[in-house]
């Protein structure tokens, strides 16, 4: 709809696509990453009876800025021994997995990337490149402490997209399509109809949905905190474990680059949790702009409500970093193969049994 | 099988209760305060720099002998006679010029065992702490209130003193050793029968 | 044909995170298991021992506050208490008091780093902030007394240094109202975690004959299943007096002896140590605390051993006196530098992230090791 309206104002194609994929990034993602890490960091401090960063700005508000900026006039050290193709290009590719993923998310009814097909698809396929990301720069940073770190980190993300993609399997089973935008618009109206609370199915196929699909989106909520390596899966990048990280090696820009990639796969994970299941950008009550007659109101309804609803998922995904302790490595694994996973399955197939109902 | 599902069920519950310990706290007011805007109360009995009032120091050397890290340097001059140095503040009588009274605040270890065997109660412990300096010998406090020029004229004096009385000391054992050396020796007198004595006229006849 | 695994040799170095203090680990390790473990200490060796026969005995005091830092009063108490039984020295009743009062504070205060830092270690930070806003209620009581939080200077030879401030009282009578329902919320949040106890449980196991045989002594030993507390089997000071109970690790969440035993025990002591600090208040009789200091302190020839319960474990302190105002010897056996003899023990067979959990569990302070 956006590519539309942008093609009706500028009259060329390619200007069109142009502004549309950039669109998003520059809009939300960016000054959602810079507001992410002070959202951080004021959470953590209130949660541990602190106050956070006060000082700059009006109670710790520019801190972020403050943050580039120093980041920006760091050194960059390549160390000598590195494979400098692999180690410059390493960061890159984590950055464009996480940032890829926001053309296909549906941000209200009017602003979307592109409204391919693919959906769901796509953004799993393109959250892989992370993975390949972090083994390069694993691997390029000669250091065997950061291969090592390197190699549980893929380890843990490629063995939790398996739940992951389970349980996308199983919407697509009970609702027939792949694309975003129409699994958003087809749990409109009200929040009965949300997928969480069987979805736009009738009489008993919903109340025997909901109990699955409740304990689908946990599922698939833990699942999705392992892969952007959040507390209790955090053993990438803990500081106390013996290994460091694989990100050790890096400084100023590239370092950067690994961070705001973080925070916008937080986002990105949690968008698409509240698209599968709580209703993308749909009220749970109908629009404003539908009461008093206003149509131009309701995009920008659509959209602070699914910005509202992203930015309680990384609420909640930060309230879990500072409550919970980390697994170790191996329970980690065992916790996906021998929990999760199975769940799934269960999961699959009953669900199938009772959209066949 | 029942530990499975009894695992899973414990695991959930456990993360629920931990979250909402901490969703209470999210509501509890912070319990810092803003360092340098905000200053915290101290205490009166708190351990912070020393100080030392010179009026009331007689030089009597306690505190150093008391300190552990030796980090006090006093040095002290006689007074010669005649001088007034005053009196502390519980009317004790000053005899000893203090000319160096160093405190090393790199080397204090903050113990407060110094304050306590001091007579008069002239070094206590104040409530500065922020005094960090950027090079190691500005933390060297000199108490002294003498200047400079008094200090070795103090010194001088003594020295003076001390050589006056050395010398005396040393004339009047000079003057008792010849004293008693005069009151030794007997009276000479000319003997008649002593050749070449001019005196003696009759013999050169 | 069998795959040719060889081992490895790992340093977690003198500067770590998660090392409580300079402490070098050399791990062999075979793939991820640990095969040996030599810690080599002496990283913060200070000679206080050698400095002690070059001071006077009260000048000895902060010397001795300094070496296990985290529990300064009970270093303290132990030389006094050392000291006066020397000297034949008998202290007014008031002074055994307060420095009871002091001790179990300073334990508690001590047993809060000691959960808080291994919260952290594990990663769950929120614990540690709290651990340490409850002590520094602790701190300012103390600092409220003798004017320092950290290194005391406290308890002489003879007596105390000064006398409870007027408001101390009614502070601490605060302090333990306000500090019951955050054991019980510490509990919640970590001990009794599901994540939290398969770090931990079944993790470093220490069998009591082994802890018996290295002579591991305090919550490490008392973790392994054996009542023994030297405030209650071999008393020193008031401790006759109060009624208080010895937790012992009972194998809750995995078998006996585990990590996750050496840390409750600890929750519970802390339990322990409010209500003994509730009776001394009750019963803490008037006095003047510096009657009994003498002017000097020149004891007789001859030596004496005694031994106190640190919060981590049996401190003694051995002391030789040449009838002159220098101490000829002072030899002081700190329960840490015997908890490290048998940290090997623990950690065969585990895995390299399990190193961390044991370490933190057993709760070392390196200024105790090195003295």
């Amino acid at each position: 709809m956006m590519y539309d309206w942008l093609y009706s104002l500028t009259g060329s194609e390619i200007l069109a696509m142009f502004i549309v994929s950039l669109l998003p990034l520059f809009v939300f993602i960016l000054p959602f990453a810079l507001f992410a890490v002070l959202m951080e960091r004021k959470v953590s401090a209130h949660m541990q009876d602190r106050l956070g960063p006060m000082r700059t700005g009006y109670h710790g508000i520019l801190q972020t800025i403050a943050d580039i900026f120093k980041l920006l006039q760091k050194e960059d050290l390549v160390p000598t021994a590195t494979d400098k193709m692999l180690f410059n290009l390493a960061p890159l590719l984590a950055f464009i997995g996480s940032y890829a993923a926001f053309a296909v998310i549906p941000f209200s009814g009017f602003f979307i990337g592109t409204k391919i097909d693919l959906g769901i698809i796509f953004i799993v396929g393109v959250t892989g490149l992370v993975v390949a990301g972090i083994l390069m720069a694993g691997w390029a940073s000669n250091n065997k402490y950061s291969l090592l770190g390197a190699m549980r980190a893929a380890a843990q993300i490629i063995s939790y997209e398996i739940p992951t993609l389970l349980i996308i399997l199983t919407i697509i089973m009970l609702t027939g399509t792949l694309s975003l935008y129409d699994l958003s618009e087809m749990q409109t109206a009200y929040f009965w109809n949300w997928l969480i609370l069987g979805g736009p199915a009738v009489g008993l196929q919903k109340i025997l949905l909901i109990p699955f699909m409740i304990l689908g989106c946990l599922i698939i909520y833990t699942s999705t905190l392992a892969e952007v390596n959040r507390t209790p899966f955090d053993i990438p990048e803990a500081e106390s474990e013996l290994v460091s990280g694989y990100h050790t090696e890096y400084s100023g820009m590239k370092f950067a680059m690994f961070f705001l990639a973080e925070y916008a796969n937080m986002f990105a994970v949690s968008a698409v949790v509240a698209v599968l299941f709580f209703g993308g950008y749909q009220s749970p009550f109908g629009y404003l702009g539908n009461l008093l007659g206003w149509k131009w109101l309701i995009p920008i309804e659509q959209f602070s409500w699914f910005t509202s609803k992203g930015l309680f998922f990384v609420f909640v995904q930060m309230w879990l970093r500072w409550t919970l302790p980390r697994f170790r490595v191996d329970q980690l694994m065992a916790f996906c193969w021998k929990y999760l996973i199975p769940f799934s399955f269960v999961i699959l197939l009953l669900v199938g049994l009772i959209s066949l109902m | 099988m029942r530990t499975y599902f009894l695992n899973f069920w414990q695991g959930l519950y456990t993360i629920l209760i931990g979250m909402k310990v901490t969703f209470r706290h999210l509501f509890i007011p912070a319990v810092t305060i803003q360092y340098p805007s905000v200053k915290p109360q101290m205490p009166e009995r708190e351990r912070n720099r020393l100080y030392v009032n010179m009026d009331d120091c007689i030089g009597c050397d306690q505190c150093a002998r008391a300190c552990p890290v030796n980090c006090i340097e006093i040095e002290t001059v006689k007074s010669i006679p005649g001088e007034d140095l005053g009196t502390t503040s519980n009317g004790k009588k000053k005899a000893l010029w203090v000319t160096t009274f160093n405190i090393d605040f790199a080397k204090c270890c903050y113990c407060q065992l110094c304050v306590f065997p001091c007579p008069t109660e002239c070094i206590y412990m104040t409530d500065v702490y922020e005094f960090s300096e950027f090079q190691r010998e500005n933390l060297v406090f000199d108490f002294v209130t003498l200047l400079p020029e008094e200090r070795i004229q103090k010194k001088k004096n003594f020295e003076e003193l001390q050589a006056k009385k050395e010398a005396e000391k040393i004339a009047a054992a000079k003057k008792l050793a010849e004293e008693k050396a005069a009151a030794q020796a007997k009276p000479i007198e000319p003997k008649p029968d002593n050749p070449g004595n001019p005196d003696n006229k009759e013999e050169t006849k | 044909m069998a795959l040719k695994t060889e081992e490895m040799v790992l340093n977690m170095g003198p500067q770590h995170p998660s090392t409580h203090g300079v402490l070098r680990l050399e791990l062999q390790i075979d793939g991820e298991i640990i095969i040996d473990v030599v810690p080599h200490i002496g990283y913060l060796h200070r000679c206080f021992e050698k400095h002690a026969e070059a001071m006077t005995y009260p000048q000895v005091i902060p010397y001795t506050d300094r070496m296990d830092y985290l529990a300064s009063m009970y270093n303290e108490f132990g030389y006094a208490l050392a000291m006066e039984r020397l000297m034949k020295i008998e202290v007014p009743e008031r002074v055994e008091y307060i420095r009871v009062i002091m001790g179990e504070l300073q334990r508690i205060a001590s047993h809060l780093v000691a959960l808080g830092t291994y919260g952290a270690d594990i990663g769950a930070f929120t614990p540690f902030l709290f651990c340490f806003r409850d002590r520094e209620r602790i701190l300012h009581l103390f600092e409220i007394t003798c004017g320092a939080r950290l290194l005391y200077n406290y308890i002489w030879i003879g007596g105390l240094s000064h006398d409870l401030h007027p408001d101390f009282i009614r502070l601490t009578k605060e302090f333990i109202k306000d500090f019951r329902p955050n054991v019980k919320e510490l509990n919640e949040l970590l001990s009794y975690n599901r994540i939290f106890i398969e770090r931990t449980a079944n993790v470093g196991l220490l069998p009591l004959e082994t802890a018996i045989n290295y002579g591991v002594t305090g919550p490490n030993l008392r973790a392994s299943g054996m009542k023994w507390d030297l405030r209650k089997d071999d008393p020193y000071s008031v401790y006759h007096k109060f009624d208080y109970d010895i937790p012992i690790g009972k194998g809750e969440k995995g078998k006996t002896g585990d990590c996750w035993d050496r840390y409750y025990v600890r929750v519970l002591e802390m339990e322990e140590s409010l209500k003994i600090i509730e009776q001394a208040i009750e019963q803490i009789p008037d006095g003047d605390v510096t009657s009994a200091i003498p002017k000097r302190v020149k004891p007789p020839e001859g030596q004496i051993y005694t031994r106190v319960e640190n919060p981590r474990g049996e401190l003694g302190y051995f002391i030789i006196s040449d009838g002159s105002i220098n101490p000829a010897r002072v030899k002081v056996r700190a329960p840490s530098f015997v908890t490290m003899q048998v940290f090997p023990e623990l950690c065969k067979g585990f895995m390299i992230a399990d190193v961390v959990a044991i370490l933190g569990s057993v709760d070392i302070v390196l200024g105790e090791i090195d003295r």
